[in-house]
């Protein structure tokens, strides 16, 4: 196991960086890209605080697509925020002591767990039953889903079917802050669900999943509506009228 | 009825979300751009040499000087919220006409070329290269875009199919594909200062008609200056509002509200165009360019505001846009917003008791209101967020008895556009403007078969003229859209006025 578990630790330590790395260089381009025009979707509202509760309202309960797609928002709104929960329940892998708020958030990870897959399969019915949302599939969209689904599902497997040794798995990832590298139990489930999970975090900032950082950039949301009280005007703009 | 050569969609007391038709609408597309009118705005006369490099760079260039154009390419999901929202996809089936359809056809060239994923797996990703027939797609489908804005509120990131198909129009300007209709006009307000190619002359003569016409109406002098220096307040109106109908209707309420007001005021034949079709095209040069007119005018004739007459797309470029394009207004009035909206200022006297109103001069009509989908979407009125919601209708319900909304997902921010907004009012764009009006059209007809209504208002030129050209289509009249500032004209009792009431009082006196 010890060459496996050297590969993993090499993996993981790829896949960080990865994320880490492509995630900032993308929001350090969307940062230093100007928006020339404001074009907030009106009603918008007209101070700072006002937009931190859009952009909030957005974040935490999807607000524009609930009024788009009941369905859809269903779903997907199960999905995020069981995927929230179990990234919480997760935390205590990765933390050493497990603070207490993780550490009473347990159970609850279980039931994100379960509620993430369900919605990740309603999202990927719709795929295939409305015919609008059928034309607009790639068949990227089809591997992503099947990638989180697959994630979800193995992590599931291993709370109640095939248990894994997970103090070892704790050891390993708190290892590699340390740059050692414990041996990981040789349990296919486990390293089939570490597999998908750095596969995630590697195709991150190269995918659709840029939607996450991409809320907090959207002009249309995140602008404060004050044309006429504020002169808004882009670098490159300015630079037109010194001809 | 009006012929047409095409199916007219067939109006339903409940609205259907369509099945998908790919490829219906591939062979609508507008008359391309002749070379003189390219040349008028910088860009080339014909498809260049090498013209797939050329967009490229120019796809390259606008994603580092347009942050929404990056953020929007990249973060679309393939959700699905947006799919049924386009007034064109429900009219015409088309997928292509789906928002994510039409952003998918700038998207697939942007993730061939710009991202990694599609560099180095095209096929997985659904990236494709700038073909002859993609361009032809772009030309075709990025022209059946009113930039309306509707997608982007029921998009979970706010994604604008308006600022991408103004994207893929500068690309083809700058490659020599132009529109005829865009470009031509545009090249008009350069040469002659408005959409319809009105010299000075021909306004003035257009409003010494409207002073007549006023006068014998009411017996009172009521005037429309133009070019009159050292007026307070410069009028900026759609070209269309000096002679179309309903247009001018509302032009001649514009002038009675400030005769009432009795504040001095003046059109500009520099700046007479209110429309600025520089943002159809998305060229932020010709945008400024258009917009300056109205700052030349404004010093030129030491005005101290500015007001906008009745269009959508215009008060988005006035509202959103004019600080930015043609700003700072240091030199104007500091205690009024600039731009101001001919809604604001009549609200603003109707509050104050200024106008003496008789409703029952529109007795005649049962009213409606249509929100123009870029005062809904992309600007305000008054100090509150949802004021171009309120402002307008607050005003038809001072000036009118009997007034009715329409379906709630139809109004407000929810509006349709009227099918004819973007760059798409011409008469070589018919089918896509029939098939685009349905949804408005279908809620308007709920409304007349449920409330009795007769008339829809609106705030917007081109509203108005697409809703004249398209509603006897649908076996309606084409004179059932108003203006609202029409419905102020009739209701309003100028100081003075000669009436029939008077006569009445009169009688029963005696």
């Amino acid at each position: 196991m010890s060459f496996l578990s050297d590969v993993y630790a090499g993996l993981f330590y790829f896949a960080a960086f990865v994320l880490v790395a492509g995630l900032a260089n993308k929001v350090i381009q969307y940062a230093r890209t100007p928006a020339p025009l404001k074009i907030p979707t009106t009603p918008a509202p007209t101070t700072k605080t006002g937009v931190a509760l859009r952009m909030t309202r957005e974040v935490v309960f999807f607000e524009s697509l609930f009024r788009g797609s009941k369905w859809t928002w269903i779903f997907g709104w199960m999905f995020h925020f069981g995927l929230f929960l179990v990234t919480l329940r997760h935390l205590r892998y990765f933390l050493d002591p497990v603070p207490l708020p993780i550490e009473m958030i347990q159970p609850f990870g279980i039931y994100g767990g379960i509620a993430m897959v369900i919605g990740l399969a309603g999202l990927w019915a719709r795929r295939f039953l409305v015919d609008r949302v059928r034309y607009i599939t790639a068949l990227s969209d089809h591997l992503i889903l099947a990638l989180l689904i697959t994630i979800g599902l193995s992590g599931l497997m291993m709370r109640f079917v095939l248990h894994t040794d997970i103090m070892r798995v704790k050891q390993f990832f708190q290892g590699l802050y340390s740059g050692q590298v414990f041996t990981l139990p040789a349990d296919p489930v486990l390293l089939l669900h570490l597999l998908l999970v750095a596969l995630l975090m590697i195709i991150f900032p190269y995918s659709k999943l840029l939607h996450a950082p991409g809320l907090f950039f959207s002009p249309s949301r995140n602008q404060v509506d004050n044309p006429r009280e504020q002169r808004h005007i882009a670098p490159w703009a300015e630079r037109l009228e010194q001809d | 009825m009006a012929k047409a050569d095409f199916q007219v969609p067939v109006l339903k007391q409940y609205p259907e979300i369509p099945e998908i038709e790919p490829g219906v609408m591939a062979h609508s597309s507008p008359f391309k751009s002749k070379p003189q009118f390219q040349a008028e705005l910088g860009f080339p006369g014909e498809l260049v040499d090498d013209w797939q490099s050329k967009a490229i760079d120019k796809m390259g260039d606008l994603l580092s000087r347009y942050r929404s154009l990056r953020v929007y390419l990249d973060s679309c999901v393939k959700c699905g919220s947006c799919t049924d929202k386009c007034h064109y996809y429900l009219g015409t089936h088309d997928p292509k006409n789906m928002p994510v359809g039409r952003q998918d056809l700038m998207r697939k060239v942007y993730r061939r070329h710009f991202t990694l994923a599609g560099r180095l797996f095209p096929k997985l990703v659904g990236a494709e290269e700038l073909t002859e027939e993609v361009l032809g797609d772009w030309y075709s489908y990025f022209h059946q875009c009113s930039q309306c804005r509707r997608c982007s509120v029921f998009c979970p990131y706010g994604i604008d199919t308006a600022e991408i198909s103004m994207a893929a129009r500068e690309i083809m300007d700058h490659i020599g594909v132009g529109q005829k209709y865009c470009n031509e006009i545009i090249g008009k307000v350069y040469k002659i200062g408005n959409n319809l190619g009105l010299p000075g002359p021909a306004l003035a003569d257009t409003l010494e008609g409207l002073e007549e016409d006023v006068f014998d109406d009411t017996g009172v002098e009521v005037k429309y200056p133009l070019d009159q220096e050292g007026a307070e307040i410069l009028l900026v109106t759609p070209s269309a509002d000096f002679f179309a109908e309903p247009h001018v209707d509302g032009l001649i309420g514009y002038g009675k509200v400030f005769h009432e007001a009795g504040v001095s005021w003046t059109l500009s034949s520099h700046a007479s165009e209110a429309a600025n079709f520089g943002m159809f095209i998305g060229s932020y040069e010709n945008m400024r360019r258009v917009a300056l007119r109205i700052r030349e005018a404004a010093l030129k004739l030491k005005v101290k505001r500015i007001v906008f007459g009745e269009c959508g797309h215009a008060w988005r470029v006035a509202y959103s846009f004019l600080n930015t394009l043609a700003g700072p207004w240091d030199f104007l009035d500091p205690r009024y917003p600039v731009p101001q909206h001919i809604c604001e200022f009549t609200y603003g006297l109707i509050q104050e008791g200024k106008l003496n109103l008789d409703k029952s001069r529109n007795d005649d009509m049962v009213l409606t209101y249509h929100d123009s989908c870029n005062v809904a979407r992309a600007s305000r009125m008054g100090d509150r967020p949802g004021g171009q919601f309120d402002i307008p209708r607050a005003i038809i319900r001072a000036t009118c008895n009997n007034f009715y909304d329409m379906d709630e997902d139809t109004i407000r921010d929810r509006t349709f556009c009227c099918g004819g907004g973007g760059g798409l009012l011409t008469d070589d764009l018919m089918e896509i403007r029939v098939k685009g009006a349905q949804p408005r059209v279908e809620a308007l007809n709920n409304v007349m078969q449920e409330k009795g209504v007769t008339h829809m208002a609106a705030i917007c030129a081109i509203c108005k003229s697409q809703f004249t050209k398209v509603l006897p289509y649908y076996g309606m009249d084409l004179d059932q859209i108003v203006s609202v500032h029409q419905l102020v004209s009739n209701a309003l009792v100028l100081t003075g006025e000669e009436t029939d009431d008077e006569d009445e009082v009169a009688d029963e006196a005696a």
